[in-house]
């Protein structure tokens, strides 16, 4: 399988083919991880900029991981705590690190196309680690390699996201991305939450209403709630969220035997989820789904530095 | 001094000409048009193979000057203007400080007399500081010389604001033009709302954005008798709304851009080229269908570019941090040639109006023509010229052009402003 992209930034431009060897190759990531040293030399004097310009710990943290585990050389670079504060122009940041002689930079930004830029700019290496209400393509393949470890398959599942779907840059990736692997996907949310088109995101099924939608789901893919401003917020109260949107226990009995619960994390528990489901032993994967961010960005990285097949197992 | 342009095809529908004949201008007026014309001394031109029609008239620009002369001044933007074909411009009054008293237009008269390439018409604005809490002092601007009033770049957002601007400005017969935007629908859109705002993951600017004041704007027309032009119409219902004020038989224009004519959303791509980012928004491929059909049938008054220069550094940068506008005033004419002309959409003569007879009117100026005792705002074409549009073959300060790379069909030559040439073979006279 020849896998032959230089970026990882807009999901739409990757084939089912290429993102099963992303998949498979988080598979074989396992075995590392199992190991008392957790190390491979495989990306030994690459030096990947970690740039994160908007405040995230997980996702960074499971990017930092995932170098460290592969010998890269990182450099965690504070955007916004740092040089644009001070008035420099992204451009100009850019092409500072460039001068580091950066093998590849990682960005997360709050700004849509920002990553798209930065390639452009730098001509290195760039992993879209969530730009904006845009994308987030590395969340999207921790989502598939979970749902696809614990389902056996992706073709033809019916997947179903529900929350805040017009601001997500989570859904920007994750529902083309379930499209390109063949699921059958169906968005849920208040109008206030949808976005103008659902439909050029790839959204076969739009609905506002979560119950009538769940008996069909063997996902449901639970969003985080933004709940910092109540005043012109999308929905009255947070309680009348979870009211109508919440995945609850009371929800459980509309649900197949074997569905599946997803989130991105952090959860408001109490909001989006429930304990009850939150923690479901059999249900919810969303535990797996951090694991699968380390496997998964393992396996991005390995691939875009030009891993061979079997160059990594050193 | 006399002057006597031979051989070109003038057109100009005011005086229902339309042949190659000879025009001959002396002290600034035109004095004879006709065949074998003769002078005793002065200035021959030969322009075989051109068009000649009355000078052009772009009536929103942006100029920049007073206070944002990094993007451009007078003197960078009149240059432009000279090299797109104008004869003249209407700069918008959101200057710093804004144009919105008496000596912020003379400012600009006496920068645009003393370092001019074309004529500038001031508009002032409707409320102190473009703020839309306090009328400005539109009677005195207007007595200093301001053609018509507008708070271009977000519209006066309260109802009864605009009620008290268009009351107040009607007794001077002047223009109020309204730049229609409802601010708390629009909030922080970015790009079209729908397609482009889904697909890039940005804040959407919703037609209804628009829709929503000239809806409302119409209304206080009807209110006030105060003649409204509605700037920059993106949306095919903005522009059926115009219609039907039209067809009332309120006073209402409008214009439209090159932009919203040509460009859709669907040219905003992966790499967020912020020379696309333009308010209002680049709509859909029906919207601008519906402009250029409202181009053809008469619904819209004058194309207008909305230049609006930003530097370098402004715009490369965010998308959503980036400042909203494109230049124009170099491109238009050609545009226009290409995509409507020579596609036979549009002949001669409705460009002449578009772009001379109805801005005049609208901004109650004096219309030019090509006929004795007119004053001498000619504008030479060359339909044979092919050219590419580069930042380098751009005279303004700015290159935030969203036709950079176009080819184009025809190019301006020869500017004469009161029978001085300000262009001529396509070089701005110095």
């Amino acid at each position: 399988m020849a896998f032959n992209h230089k970026h990882l930034i807009d999901i739409t431009e990757y084939s089912a083919d290429d993102i099963m060897t992303i998949l498979e190759t988080a598979t074989r990531f396992k075995e590392v991880n199992e190991r008392r040293i957790k190390q491979v030399p495989t990306l030994k004097g690459v030096t990947i900029v970690n740039m994160f310009n908007e405040p995230s710990t997980r996702t960074r943290s499971s990017f930092e991981i995932a170098e460290k585990r592969l010998s890269a050389n990182s450099l965690n670079f504070g955007g916004s705590s740092t040089s644009t504060v001070k008035g420099e122009s992204l451009v100009d940041t850019v092409e500072t690190l460039c001068s580091y002689k950066v093998d590849m930079i990682i960005v997360r930004d709050k700004h849509a196309g920002v990553p798209r830029k930065i390639a452009d700019v730098s001509g290195v290496h760039v992993i879209d680690a969530g730009d904006g209400k845009h994308q987030h393509p590395t969340q999207a393949l921790l989502d598939l390699y979970s749902i696809w470890e614990r389902k056996g398959k992706l073709d033809g599942l019916k997947v179903g996201v529900v929350g805040d779907i017009g601001h997500s840059r989570v859904c920007g990736s994750l529902i083309p991305a379930l499209k390109i692997m063949g699921c059958e996907v169906t968005v849920i949310a208040p109008p206030t939450l949808m976005p103008a088109r659902p439909d050029v995101l790839g959204a076969d099924h739009v609905t506002s209403n979560l119950d009538e939608a769940l008996p069909e789901l063997d996902v449901v893919y639970m969003l985080r709630i933004q709940r910092e401003r109540l005043e012109g917020a999308p929905y009255p109260s947070l309680r009348e969220y979870n009211l109508l949107y919440g995945l609850t226990q009371k929800r459980e009995r509309l649900m197949k035997p074997d569905a599946l619960i997803c989130h991105p994390g952090p959860i408001n528990r109490g909001v989006e989820l429930d304990s009850y489901m939150a923690d479901h032993a059999q249900r919810s994967i969303i535990l797996d789904q951090v694991y699968a961010g380390i496997l998964t960005r393992m396996a991005a990285l390995y691939l875009l530095l030009g891993g061979s097949e079997d160059g990594f197992a050193a | 001094m006399a002057l006597l342009l031979k051989n070109a095809h003038c057109i100009d529908p005011q005086a229902g000409l339309d042949e190659v004949c000879e025009i001959l201008i002396r002290d600034g007026k035109i004095v004879e048009v006709g065949h074998n014309l003769t002078m005793e001394k002065g200035v021959e031109r030969d322009l075989g193979g051109k068009i000649v029609l009355p000078g052009l008239v772009d009536m929103h620009v942006h100029l920049r000057e007073p206070g944002f002369e990094q993007k451009e001044d007078i003197a960078s933007g009149t240059r432009a203007a000279a090299k797109g074909g104008f004869t003249a411009v209407c700069a918008m009054p959101n200057t710093l400080p804004v144009i919105d008293n008496a000596v912020g237009v003379e400012y600009v008269k006496a920068r645009a007399a003393a370092v001019g390439k074309c004529r500038v018409h001031v508009a002032g604005a409707c409320t102190q500081g473009l703020k839309g809490e306090t009328l400005a002092e539109m009677g005195d601007m207007f007595n200093h010389g301001a053609v018509a009033f507008t708070d271009d770049g977000r519209g006066v957002q309260g109802a009864g604001m605009m009620r008290r601007v268009m009351d107040y400005a009607s007794q001077f017969g002047v223009t109020v033009m309204a730049h229609c935007q409802d601010d708390d629908l629009v909030g922080e859109g970015q790009v079209n709302e729908g397609v482009a705002s889904t697909r890039l993951g940005m804040l959407g600017w919703p037609a209804e954005g628009e829709e929503l004041e000239i809806a409302r704007d119409i209304a206080l027309c009807r209110l006030t008798g105060c003649p409204l032009h509605i700037q920059h119409v993106t949306t095919a219902r903005g522009l059926d709304m115009v219609r039907a004020a039209k067809a009332e038989g309120l006073s209402v224009t409008c214009e439209v851009t090159p932009h919203h004519l040509f460009l859709t959303e669907e040219a905003i791509g992966d790499d967020y080229n912020t020379s696309l980012k333009v308010n209002p928004p680049l709509r859909t491929a029906a919207d601008a269908e519906a402009l250029v059909a409202g181009v053809m049938d008469g619904t819209v008054d004058a194309i207008v570019t909305d230049h609006a220069p930003h530097t370098d550094w402004e715009k490369d940068r965010e998308f959503e941090l980036a400042p909203f506008g494109m230049i124009g005033l170099e491109t238009s004419l050609s545009l226009v040639y290409t995509n409507l002309v020579a596609t036979g959409k549009i002949g001669w003569d409705r460009v002449v109006e578009l772009m001379s007879v109805r801005p005049n009117q609208i901004l109650n100026v004096d219309t030019v023509s090509i006929a004795p005792g007119s004053t001498a705002d000619l504008t030479v074409f060359d339909p044979s010229v092919e050219w590419e549009v580069t930042r380098e073959a751009l005279t303004s300060k700015s290159g935030n052009s969203g036709f950079l790379g176009a080819r184009l069909t025809g190019r301006a030559t020869d500017v004469y402003v009161g029978g001085y040439a300000t262009l001529e073979d396509g070089v701005i006279c110095e």
